[in-house]
């Protein structure tokens, strides 16, 4: 009985691996601008599965459009191999550019065209019609039909990106590639984007997306942290922040401003970060430990020791707390230790 | 924190039957951060352009560092600073040419320039990017540069437009101690922005919806007034209701 469960989980494992089929693999890519001197993809290397929701995530500079723009054939990398649904992108192009859909990151629809004809433009570049697809972008869409008779660069922001969006899906697309879909749009129109990126994913489709707000990562079922050209970490969000090393504390008191220089010149406190409502701050190592092996004895626990100190600087209202690290705590703390923020510190 | 510094009263803009700010009354006083809120379309760039004497209201009374808003758009402009992610910088002028070009235009004098530059490029540590064409400075140098060279001449009040857009979270912080320094000096910062976090760090904040203010208070009233635990629950519980989403 046990050899037959054995086997059967075997057969289960085998059964994972072949259901995870590659639809995007980039290996050890290089892309240099100005004859060499700026690297903007800099040996970059990941894979998505099939139906995957993944993640790019960083700042501006940080290499996400280079990297959108090789995918979708429009740029040749120095160096390195990539495949989109199995397919080269340098010798396959053509293939490609007729089976993924692309939302780059500026509006590029036409915006004397009404939002119908645009519609309906991309569907016969791709020798298709609304109608064959009409299921996949249905919901999308019927928020825009009351406009369809209107131009569409006289179409709001939210609804320009929902126009877009349609027709980069109007093809059935296998992948679909998503350069900063919600950079400047207001929280509750990004909300309700990546709700639709969810039902997407749910019909099967493999979605890249990328975004420099890092909360938007914990949507992503998998993420590349990137930052100039170099990736700092791929996995899924959850074990990223669990491969957070240190313990993180959040404090605050009455005066937010003074705390944070306070914070920085109190000399248990390895790091210190403003984030809104509180500051994030890490101890130094050896107190840390000291704190998480036997926390009953008040003098080797961190907490009390800055508490303590604070009191000292006539802080009022002090809360400290710890915390579970943000995927912007990572980031930072991926960035790089000896990046350390003064005031107006350029290290 | 007395003085105020900009104060409207019933400011409205009509664009034809639409109403694109409707009757939007609020105080900032001297040496705040205002945080100025709302969700796409919800009428913060009509306001602003009118605060900054770029467009006339259709009516309603302001004024700007006690300039009135219809008469004195030319004083207006020459007391407040503007920096905003779309347009900063000359990006093909260099560090040194930025400065004086701007400088210039806000009528510092030679000497003025002079001293001003210097302590300016001493303060962001660069000296030795002085000569280097902005083009060729990273996003989050340029951004900083920008809010330097819009407080160059020590203007009432400096508006700030999403200026952390896209800008890596170690920076984005960085940005902040500035304004934080600039406010220090007693500069007002009047700062829109779409980083929730950074609403926490204003001392008030107004959120815009269909080109009403609908709330208008500090982060810690607003969060309890809405039961929220995060500036980002309140914007999301207003800016929800928004009927205008064209």
């Amino acid at each position: 009985m046990s050899i037959i469960h054995c086997q059967l989980s075997t057969i289960n494992c085998q059964l994972s691996i072949i259901n995870y089929i590659k639809m995007i693999v980039l290996n050890n890519i290089i892309k240099t601008y100005d004859k060499g001197e700026t690297k903007a993809v800099n040996n970059v290397s990941f894979e998505v599965g099939k139906g995957e929701l993944f993640g790019l995530i960083g700042p501006d500079g940080a290499g996400k459009t280079t990297i959108f723009r090789i995918l979708t054939t429009l740029l040749l990398p120095d160096s390195g191999t990539a495949y989109v649904n199995g397919f080269d992108v340098v010798k396959d192009y053509r293939v490609i550019r007729a089976s993924v859909g692309y939302m780059p990151g500026r509006f590029s629809l036409y915006p004397d065209l009404s939002v119908e004809e645009n519609l309906r433009f991309f569907a016969t570049m791709f020798n298709t019609g609304i109608r064959e697809n009409y299921d996949l972008i249905k919901d999308i869409y019927t928020q825009l039909e009351p406009f369809k008779e209107r131009r569409a660069g006289k179409l709001s922001g939210g609804m320009k990106q929902k126009l877009a969006l349609c027709c980069a899906l109007i093809h059935r697309p296998a992948v679909l590639f998503l350069d900063e879909p919600t950079t400047g749009v207001d929280v509750v129109s990004r909300k309700e984007f990546w709700e639709m990126l969810k039902r997407l994913k749910e019909q099967g489709i493999t979605i890249l997306v990328s975004t420099p707000y890092m909360d938007e990562a914990m949507l992503c079922e998998r993420i590349v942290l990137i930052q100039s050209g170099k990736i700092l970490s791929v996995d899924t969000p959850s074990t990223i922040i669990g491969q957070y090393p240190e313990r993180l504390f959040a404090v605050r008191s009455d005066n937010m401003g003074r705390l944070l220089s306070d914070l920085r010149n109190i000399e248990i406190v390895k790091s210190c970060h403003a984030f809104g409502g509180y500051h994030h701050i890490a101890f130094v190592d050896r107190i840390a430990f000291a704190g998480q092996a036997n926390f009953a004895d008040e003098k080797e626990n961190p907490q009390n020791a800055l508490l303590h100190a604070l009191e000292n600087e006539n802080h009022r209202n002090i809360e400290i707390r710890e915390i579970t690290p943000t995927i912007e705590d990572c980031f930072i703390r991926l960035m790089g230790n000896h990046y350390q923020p003064t005031a107006n510190g350029f290290t | 924190m007395n003085e105020i510094v900009i104060q409207t009263d019933k400011l409205t803009k009509r664009f034809g039957d639409f109403i694109a700010a409707n009757e939007i009354t609020f105080d900032v006083y001297k040496g705040e951060i205002f945080g100025f809120l709302g969700a796409n379309g919800a009428g913060k760039t009509t306001v602003m352009r009118m605060l900054c004497g770029l467009s006339k209201p259709s009516s309603g009374a302001a004024t700007i560092a006690g300039f009135d808003i219809y008469r004195q758009t030319e004083a207006i402009k020459k007391n407040i600073g503007y920096m905003s992610q779309k347009f900063s910088l000359y990006e093909d002028l260099t560090v040194m040419e930025n400065i004086h070009f701007f400088g210039g235009i806000y009528g510092l004098s030679g000497r003025q320039l002079k001293e001003k530059g210097e302590a300016l490029i001493t303060r962001l540590g660069m000296r030795n990017e002085t000569k280097k064409m902005v083009s060729s400075l990273p996003l989050g140098w340029k951004q900083k540069l920008a809010f330097s060279v819009a407080i160059l001449h020590d203007p009432k009040i400096v508006f700030l437009d999403e200026p952390t857009g896209g800008v890596d979270p170690i920076t984005r912080r960085q940005f902040w101690d500035l304004i934080y320094d600039a406010v220090e000096r007693g500069i007002t910062a009047f700062v829109t922005t779409h980083y929730m976090d950074e609403a926490e760090y204003c001392n008030r904040i107004s959120m815009m919806v269909d080109g009403e203010i609908k709330a208008l208070d500090t982060p810690a009233n607003l969060k309890k007034q809405y039961s929220a635990d995060s500036m980002d629950e309140v914007f999301y519980g207003l800016a929800r209701k928004a009927k205008r989403n064209l």
